[in-house]
């Protein structure tokens, strides 16, 4: 049962028919076996994973653990860990460890989760593909041939591999449920300010989210609970009343258990450009929510398809800004020649960062620059006001926003890499939700033509996580798609 | 308006990026077409319109005007290239 969902094993840690060594020690065993081929850790510590396991069973044994005591997760190694190196997948960062855990690293230890070790990422979390890292790229569980998603690609690939029942993503613009969505598997990004980025190595702060990768809706609640909460280190933490994220999962919901939910379909999200499978999936998806009782109405959320561009425009401006720290100076990679202090900042920087990161660093700097700003940066605010503005008149009329979370199930390991353009298209579906710092969440709803999963974004309004996870939980209470796990985790059962 | 070689060069050095120029034509075509997706935003009717520079409505927090933190320079500059004596060393900017 080394590949049940969080709440299982802890069920069995509790019930004495597994302990957390037991479990850590095969799933690095299988991490030894299947890295090599998926590529989805950059470090890993088994050393530490066991000591952590063995004082979980501790902890159990004197009945002191929660719901999380002893479980393995694996942290995208965007997160700050002292106790393992965190490179960004960026050759900038190769050596750097930090001084410090991340809040949402804390969280979880907290919690008695054992840290595996450390997940690999498009560099700086600048990609839908998970192929610009400086350690090679992720490949996916259900085809390695094929890409798992991005940014998170090693989280998302690791989980649905089997290799962690948890881990950590970041999502600026659908970094944990594009991947989630292409590997099969759960992936929240929660409402901004509900999980602190203290620790978290900024790429765009407006946008940046940190959020949890599972098999479940139920398992998905259980990470957010020991995630989120308010952190003045973040001057962005929002001071709310701590949530239990399980709490509507808990009630027994009878036979329609989504009566009186309404669930609003954008019309911009089924038109052309999406792969017929995709719609298939999602509308079966569809009417298995009608079943349990919901209710669907038409939406339109006019703006939506200026997502991207205006992304575009934010998260590269951001970026240029927040990676400017990155000069050879305090940390990280430092030239070995150059002739004087400006040559070893501009030599530093091109040797320290891969082409995209450069492109998107480029493109900040430009979109800022003098008499760009109000054609570009300001512009890109003043639409990012009008998306928020369809998603508010939308939820006059709806309860979660539901479509595709990509428009395609994943892409072959190379197809996109040498157009940007048609990679950040990836993202049309996931983008609006980070500009206008609403939750959102994919899970698995399907598979293509070529057996790869296919994912079901459900959107919801700030702060009703509870509510999506409660509908994703229902959904998956009645199907089993997210029970469907790729060949090479066929031992795990 | 499409990317020149010129503005690369000229972002580049902002950006303090060192582009060879075997590889600014390439730089240049990918950020055109970036540039030619983005342009879509200027036929967007936003006449007063707001601006949104955060998701949350909220006031930033302001904390007490007292020390909070202790002193961590040695453990921070564990992650430098180059130290010595509590500082950061660099090329030469003074002769």
């Amino acid at each position: 049962m080394i590949g049940a969902p969080i709440a299982e094993l802890g069920a069995a840690f509790r019930a004495k028919r597994l302990s957390s060594v037991e479990l850590t020690q095969r799933l690095l065993d299988r991490i030894a076996r299947l890295n090599p081929v998926l590529n989805a850790f950059i470090s890993v510590d088994p050393d530490r994973a066991l000591a952590d396991a063995k004082a979980a069973d501790a902890a159990i044994a004197a009945g002191a653990g929660g719901p999380l005591t002893g479980i393995p997760v694996a942290h995208k190694d965007i997160l700050a860990t002292a106790a393992m190196r965190t490179t960004c997948g960026s050759r900038m960062l190769a050596n750097y460890t930090s001084p410090y855990d991340a809040h949402v690293v804390e969280g979880l230890a907290r919690a008695g989760t054992v840290l595996v070790g450390k997940t690999n990422m498009d560099e700086f979390a600048m990609g839908s593909s998970s192929e610009t890292s400086h350690f090679g790229p992720v490949r996916n569980p259900w085809n390695p041939q094929y890409v798992p998603g991005g940014s998170s690609g090693g989280s998302a690939a690791a989980v649905a591999a089997r290799l962690v029942p948890g881990g950590t993503g970041t999502d600026t613009g659908g970094s944990i449920r594009q991947p989630a969505a292409l590997s099969g598997i759960c992936g929240l990004k929660p409402t901004y300010g509900i999980c602190s980025r203290y620790g978290l190595v900024a790429f765009a702060s407006s946008l940046d989210q940190a959020g949890p990768f599972a098999q479940t809706a139920q398992d998905v609640a259980l990470l957010l609970n020991a995630m989120a909460g308010h952190d003045p280190r973040d001057s962005t933490s929002l001071d709310r009343p701590a949530e239990d994220y399980t709490r509507m999962l808990r009630q027994d919901g009878g036979a329609r258990p989504l009566a009186g939910v309404t669930v609003g379909l954008p019309r911009e999200y089924f038109g052309a450009g999406i792969d017929p499978d995709v719609a298939k999936a999602i509308d079966a998806a569809l009417a298995e929510l009608r079943t349990l009782g919901a209710r669907t109405v038409d939406i339109t959320l006019p703006n939506a398809k200026l997502s991207v561009p205006v992304y575009y425009v934010i998260a590269p401006a951001e970026a240029s800004s927040n990676l400017s720290r990155f000069d050879g100076v305090r940390y990280g990679h430092r030239a070995a020649k150059y002739d004087d202090l400006a040559d070893m900042y501009s030599k530093s920087r091109a040797e320290g960062f891969g082409a995209e990161v450069k492109r998107r660093i480029l493109v900040g700097t430009y979109v800022l620059s003098h008499g760009y700003y109000d054609a570009y940066y300001l512009k890109a605010q003043q639409v990012r006001h009008l998306i928020a503005d369809d998603f508010r008149r939308a939820y006059r009329t709806c309860d979660i926003i539901i479509g595709p979370t990509a428009p395609t199930a994943a892409f072959p390991i190379g197809a996109k890499t040498d157009d940007p353009v048609q990679m950040y298209l990836n993202d049309i579906f996931t983008v609006a939700a980070n500009l206008v710092g609403a939750p959102a969440l994919s899970i698995p709803c399907g598979f293509d033509r070529n057996g790869l999963p296919i994912g079901l974004q459900i959107q919801g309004d700030y702060f009703t996580e509870a509510k999506m996870l409660d509908v994703a939980h229902r959904f998956q209470q009645a199907t089993d798609w997210h029970r469907k796990r790729p060949a090479l985790a066929a031992d795990t059962d | 308006m499409p990317i020149s070689l010129a503005d690369v060069h000229r972002i580049a050095h902002l950006a303090r990026i060192e582009i060879d120029a075997g590889q600014a034509e390439e730089v240049r075509a990918k950020l055109d077409a970036i540039f030619g997706m983005i342009n879509e935003l200027a036929a967007v009717d936003t006449q007063g319109v707001t601006p949104m520079a955060h998701a949350q409505d909220v006031m930033l927090p302001l904390r007490d005007d007292k020390v909070t933190e202790s002193d961590h320079r040695s453990l921070y500059q564990r992650a430098a290239p180059a130290v010595e004596g509590g500082l950061y060393l660099v090329p030469k900017v003074l002769e």
